[in-house]
């Protein structure tokens, strides 16, 4: 389990070039993954490998593809600073999980690291961060294993006007 | 949580506590205190909604596209959608990749064609233009509304005072089986506009160096709302231009308050009617920030991230290989008529290529109509259809490692526009116009007719 390790403003373009969006498919995206900004991440991602950024990861682009090619490769988490909104919902819809660590600067790359959730942490060379839990509302789509999992046998909502959808 | 009128509300603020009221649509002004975009959930939920608070909302409209579209209506399938919420709410269409340019773009095409048909969605195809534009023209997100769009610029539509946001396909395989969606109510960062601009300098130098000011993550997860003298002052074009870009600095939508501005661009176009719909003097803002654009230079945003913006004259000078004058950020009508100004008696440098792709059919023939396409054909460029053109970074127009593209779209991140190895910087259309003349960055300001 090593930590790939990247800066701060990961755009989704990085992640997954515009190329690419016509494939769908998560391992073949995987191929793919950083093409053209970090090309030895596909040949040499393993599966259960973290991904450890700063600030605003997975901005740009609201492309699914992105952490769908992450998945793909095998990643279950995603570490960061922080989240931009959409790659933040996009990845819990999909079954990836992006944590919240304040000290993710304080992870180097290519060193060993894990993630415990029950605890709340992550360790990597003898030193243990705290992560940031999920929030509450999007605990049952995680819970679930990804919002398709959740609503697909959901025949309707209950929306905030009370009404059913 | 439904129905309590008075309940949950941020001490002090009340709002009016009447015995019997049926809520409507358009009853925004029963809730004091307020942001337009909490006004804007508290009327489509009936009750009193603050920023913070997570709520399942209903949609009033839904757009998905020909890269993200698929997906969506693949995890719409996963989630055993059955029928979508709303045909008349769906807006499908092709921008991405037309006409096809490679067999799994014309097999995603055919998916979404008969994804139309089965579902008895209108299909706009690939004959009206580039998504948000022809969201907004269509009438399609008028005030006070909410809408979802697989994709990122979808923010685009609060420049006619809906709540419209960006989203990814997961979430919009949901929103189209239930018409409904969770949603966190962002706070909001009030941008106050003052003075006027200068010549050749307008909406997009200004959310440029808003951009700048605000940084890439600075938003992230509340609205911008853009006010004050020098946006009401602003076209219906302009405001699009700088709602656009709100995703730019993280934020969740861009909004401007609905004004004579607004509801003479949907007064043609749908059957709203005005009403009042805008935040309180009294309401809660994250942050207030104030502008002045009377001394603001044209701008241009630096390889490789939307929040370098600098003065023009920082980079004037750079060699152009590549000049693109289009997308939902400026390829209206307005914007290829600030490039025509600029560009008077001249001609395009022979050393650039220039891409001139209007945002829609409709503004394609404004622009054709106005002589405007004859004179860019004259100078030199090349006029495609209405598309995505360059800033899809797949199709068509693409850079080579080592080229340098000038662009009025919103995005330079590395590999955007092609090679990972080219540079990409952004600007307005006159700046793009006056370097196209003389294939380097060029303040347009200097440019003589």
């Amino acid at each position: 389990m090593r930590a790939w390790k990247f800066g701060d403003n990961i755009d989704t373009d990085a992640i997954i070039p515009g190329r690419f969006l016509t494939i769908y498919d998560p391992k073949e995206l995987a191929s793919h993954a950083f093409e053209g900004t970090r090309d030895e991440f596909a040949k040499s991602v393993r599966p259960g490998d973290v991904i450890v950024a700063g600030r605003n990861f997975g901005c740009g682009s609201s492309r699914e593809h992105a952490p769908h090619a992450l998945s793909g490769a095998g990643v279950r988490f995603v570490i960061a600073r922080s989240f931009a909104r959409i790659f933040y919902r996009n990845a819990i819809n999909v079954g990836l999980l992006p944590l919240v660590c304040g000290d993710s600067d304080k992870i180097r790359d290519g060193k060993g690291i894990s993630v415990d959730l029950d605890h709340g942490f992550i360790e990597s060379e003898g030193a243990r961060y705290p992560i940031e839990p999920v929030p509450e509302f999007l605990q049952e789509i995680v819970n679930a294993g990804g919002l398709v999992d959740y609503a697909k046998d959901l025949t309707e909502v209950e929306t905030c006007t009370g009404s059913r959808r | 949580m439904k129905g309590n009128l008075c309940g949950g509300m941020r001490p002090g603020i009340h709002p009016p506590c009447k015995s019997r009221i049926i809520w409507n649509d358009h009853e925004y002004m029963n809730f004091m205190g307020r942001t337009i975009v909490e006004k804007i959930f508290s009327s489509r939920c009936g009750r009193g909604v603050e920023a913070g608070e997570v709520v399942m909302a209903p949609i009033d409209a839904a757009m998905i596209h020909d890269i993200t579209g698929p997906l969506a209506i693949q995890k719409f399938r996963e989630m055993n959608g059955g029928r979508v919420f709303d045909p008349k709410g769906v807006i499908l269409l092709f921008d991405h990749q037309i006409p096809a340019d490679s067999i799994p773009a014309a097999e995603n095409h055919v998916y979404m064609r008969q994804f139309a048909k089965e579902q008895n969605i209108h299909n706009y195809d690939l004959r009206e233009g580039v998504c948000h534009q022809v969201v907004m023209e269509k009438g399609l997100a008028t005030p006070g509304k909410i809408v979802v769009g697989a994709d990122s610029h979808t923010c685009m539509y609060g420049a006619g005072g809906a709540f419209a946001t960006g989203i990814g396909s997961t979430d919009m395989g949901f929103a189209l089986k239930f018409g409904a969606l969770y949603f966190r109510v962002p706070q909001t960062i009030l941008a106050r506009v003052n003075g006027s601009f200068q010549r050749r300098v307008g909406a997009k130098d200004l959310i440029l160096s808003i951009v700048h000011d605000i940084g890439a993550d600075g938003a992230t997860y509340q609205a911008v709302e853009f006010a004050g003298p020098t946006i009401r002052d602003m076209d219906m074009a302009g405001r699009m231009t700088c709602c656009n870009m709100a995703i730019e600095m993280g934020g969740k939508t861009g909004i401007v308050a609905p004004d004579e501005t607004t509801w003479a661009y949907f007064r043609e176009r749908s059957d709203v009617a005005p009403v009042p719909l805008q935040s309180d003097p009294d309401a809660h803002y994250s942050e207030i920030r104030d502008y002045d654009v009377t001394g603001l230079a044209p701008q241009v945003a630096v390889p490789h991230n939307v929040d370098q913006g600098v003065d023009v004259g920082v980079v004037a000078g750079t060699h152009v290989d590549q000049v693109f004058i289009g997308s939902c950020t400026n390829g209206r009508f307005e914007d290829m008529a600030e490039a025509a100004e600029v560009l008077g008696k001249n001609r395009f440098s022979d050393d650039v290529r220039v891409l001139i792709i209007p945002a829609s059919r409709e503004e394609y023939l404004k622009v054709l109509r106005a002589g405007l396409i004859e004179r860019f054909v004259e100078a030199g460029a090349l006029v495609e259809a209405p598309c995505c053109g360059p800033c899809m970074g797949g199709a068509i127009g693409l850079i080579a490692p080592g080229e340098v593209s000038l662009s009025t779209s919103n995005r330079n991140f590395k590999g955007r526009q092609g090679s990972a190895e080219g540079k990409v910087y952004l600007c307005s259309p006159a700046t793009a116009a006056a370097s196209a003349i003389y294939g380097e960055i060029t303040d347009p300001r200097e440019v003589q007719p």
